[in-house]
């Protein structure tokens, strides 16, 4: 596993003496779950829900959020000017 | 009787004949509070103005109506992964310390409808991830039978508030066994409906596919009460669906058909406990049940299976904890240190996330990328979802001999405080008895079934999809045979 790589995908930032310690960890859970390999599961189909619905649709229509809702929402971000988040540049 | 250890079909008789009022009631609850948890730490936010509040409410509803539901005063905990509207909820972590919940959970719009006072939000390990509590970012809930010991988890304030008194009832997720394990550690009552009875809108998702809603009571007959208040289609939540009809379900314990899956009776199983869950089990077949041995093959691979399904499941639910929209963020910390320089938006996310989460969230996020990333998704992800339905189809194939299953909750009693957290797969071995019941969304229960060494030991019984009621039911008959058989 490039743990580098992972956390970079994850989005996670980890410390240099953290990365060995994680990596050990993921290194047994990992071979614990290669138990699965022993399993013969060919042509079964996999599951994603468990109780068996399927597309469960709404009426297509919007519903307006009313300026208390968005307040609510608004006091918890940690940067905010007026109604908007404010977040660093995403294009350099 | 003192009134806080009254269940909630005597709170309800106490307020309507007014022994006691509903603001007498939630004073009791909160003096008991303020009397154990300082030991206990069940409670991260105890709410006591708007439950003083909501009390007064129902007493004026008494005294200008008379007229109250079941439900109407009784006072609750709520495990602080669902939201309350206006009130902080953490999800025991860090990055969610200040969090104010802008909306209610379905489960609490259903509640307040039904007049319920909320005590405060319990403990719970860092966003449900734990089978101890322990994983807490604001510390452990200490077992009311013995402080030294764990309340289980990941609902560990909640079982425990329920145990020392501290609530009339509580609301708590599971994931893998989080209310059920808890239950039996606390000797108490856990139920985990079948996924999609109760609505997950509001429940800060762990494992989308696998999370569910339950209460945790003092007995049978109050979780069913609050399992019927909170289930139910929710329109927010397209995952729920209604609790079909019972009128042609078996619904009585003579001629019950029994399967103890002995793959759960083996090897790791304390042997106090297997006595205990055996003997339970044996008071129903002289009421006439039947009890026969079943084989669930698959049981060995749901411990592997659930744990690649689940952190991927975790990894992407997670994403939105990253210091832009709400919660911690490494930008705006006041305590950051120079190494922590924010110098782009992807700094923002990398330090916000790695200041914010605690061990267990990391690893099992670090887990669910890993094998949901390019290359390894089908020999992990895809495998471990073929391999789920294998395990379904065995409780299908159970479920065709067999009405209910009953097995052990957990391998042993509640173990001590410190005693499994230098290692992490030591902890989810521990799982083994409920994890495969959420892969398979079925329902399950636990029930109190004796006390090892003064440790509570629960009994679980897992029925068909949707079968709520027959294990209630059955869970009653057993309740009842410990209690007369009790010294």
């Amino acid at each position: 596993m490039d743990i580098n790589h992972i956390a970079k995908l994850a989005r996670l930032g980890l410390g240099e003496d953290e990365k060995s310690k994680l990596e050990s960890e993921l290194s047994d859970i990992l071979d614990f779950v290669e138990q699965l390999k022993e399993v013969e599961a060919g042509n079964i189909e996999p599951t994603a829900h468990a109780t068996g619905m399927e597309n469960v649709a709404r009426p297509d229509e919007a519903r307006r959020t009313t300026e208390e809702e968005r307040q609510k929402i608004l006091a918890n971000a940690p940067q905010r000017k007026d109604n908007f988040i404010k977040v660093k540049s995403v294009l350099q | 009787m003192e009134i806080a250890s009254l269940d909630i079909s005597q709170i309800h008789e106490g307020l309507k004949n007014k022994n006691f009022s509903a603001t007498e009631l939630a004073e009791a609850f909160l003096s008991k509070i303020k009397e154990r948890d300082g030991e206990i730490h069940a409670y991260l936010n105890v709410m006591e103005e708007s439950a003083k509040k909501q009390a007064r409410e129902v007493d004026q509803k008494i005294a200008a109506r008379g007229e109250i539901g079941i439900l109407e005063g009784v006072p609750c905990a709520i495990k602080d992964n669902i939201l309350i509207e206006g009130e902080k909820c953490t999800s025991g972590s860090k990055i969610l310390e200040s969090y104010v919940a802008p909306y209610d959970a379905g489960v609490i719009k259903k509640l307040k409808e039904k007049g319920v006072v909320f005590l405060g939000k319990t403990n719970l390990d860092e966003f449900a991830m734990g089978s101890s509590t322990e994983n807490s970012a604001f510390g452990p809930t200490h077992n009311p039978h013995d402080l030294e010991r764990v309340p289980g988890g990941s609902s560990g304030g909640s079982a425990a508030a329920v145990a020392a008194g501290e609530c009339a009832f509580a609301l708590g997720s599971d994931t893998g066994g989080s209310i059920r394990q808890p239950a039996s550690f606390c000797g108490v009552v856990g139920l985990k409906p079948t996924y999609g009875a109760v609505s997950r809108y509001g429940l800060m998702a762990m494992a989308s596919s696998l999370d569910q809603i339950g209460p945790l009571a003092k007995n049978v007959k109050d979780a069913k009460i609050v399992f019927d208040a909170i289930s139910g289609r929710d329109e927010k939540d397209s995952t729920s669906a209604d609790q079909p009809s019972t009128k042609n379900q078996k619904l009585s314990t003579k001629n019950l058909r029994i399967g103890l899956p002995k793959e759960y009776f083996a090897q790791g199983l304390d042997p106090q406990v297997e006595k205990l869950v055996k003997d339970a089990v044996q008071k129903l077949a002289s009421l006439g049940a039947e009890i026969e041995e079943i084989s669930l093959p698959h049981t060995k691979y749901a411990l592997p299976c659930y744990y690649i399904i689940m952190p991927s499941e975790v990894s992407s639910n997670l994403a939105r904890y990253d210091g832009i929209k709400y919660g911690y963020s490494a930008i705006s910390d006041l305590l950051r240190q120079p190494a922590d320089a924010i110098g782009d938006l992807l700094d923002v996310y990398l330090k916000s996330r790695q200041n914010g989460f605690g061990a267990e969230p990391r690893r099992r996020i670090m887990l669910g990328t890993y094998v949901l990333s390019a290359g390894y998704y089908d020999a992990y992800y895809l495998k471990a979802q073929k391999v789920r339905t294998k395990i379904i189809e065995d409780f299908k194939k159970a479920f065709e001999k067999v009405d209910v299953i009953m097995a052990p909750v957990a391998p042993t009693p509640a173990f001590k405080i410190g005693e499994k957290v230098s290692d992490p797969l030591q902890m989810y071995l521990a799982d083994i008895y409920t994890i495969s019941v959420n892969l398979a969304g079925l329902p399950a229960i636990s029930v109190p079934c004796g006390k090892s060494e003064n440790l509570p030991v629960g009994l679980q019984i897992i029925g068909k999809h949707f079968s709520e009621d027959l294990i209630f039911e059955t869970a009653s008959a057993i309740e009842s045979q410990i209690a007369d058989h009790a010294s």
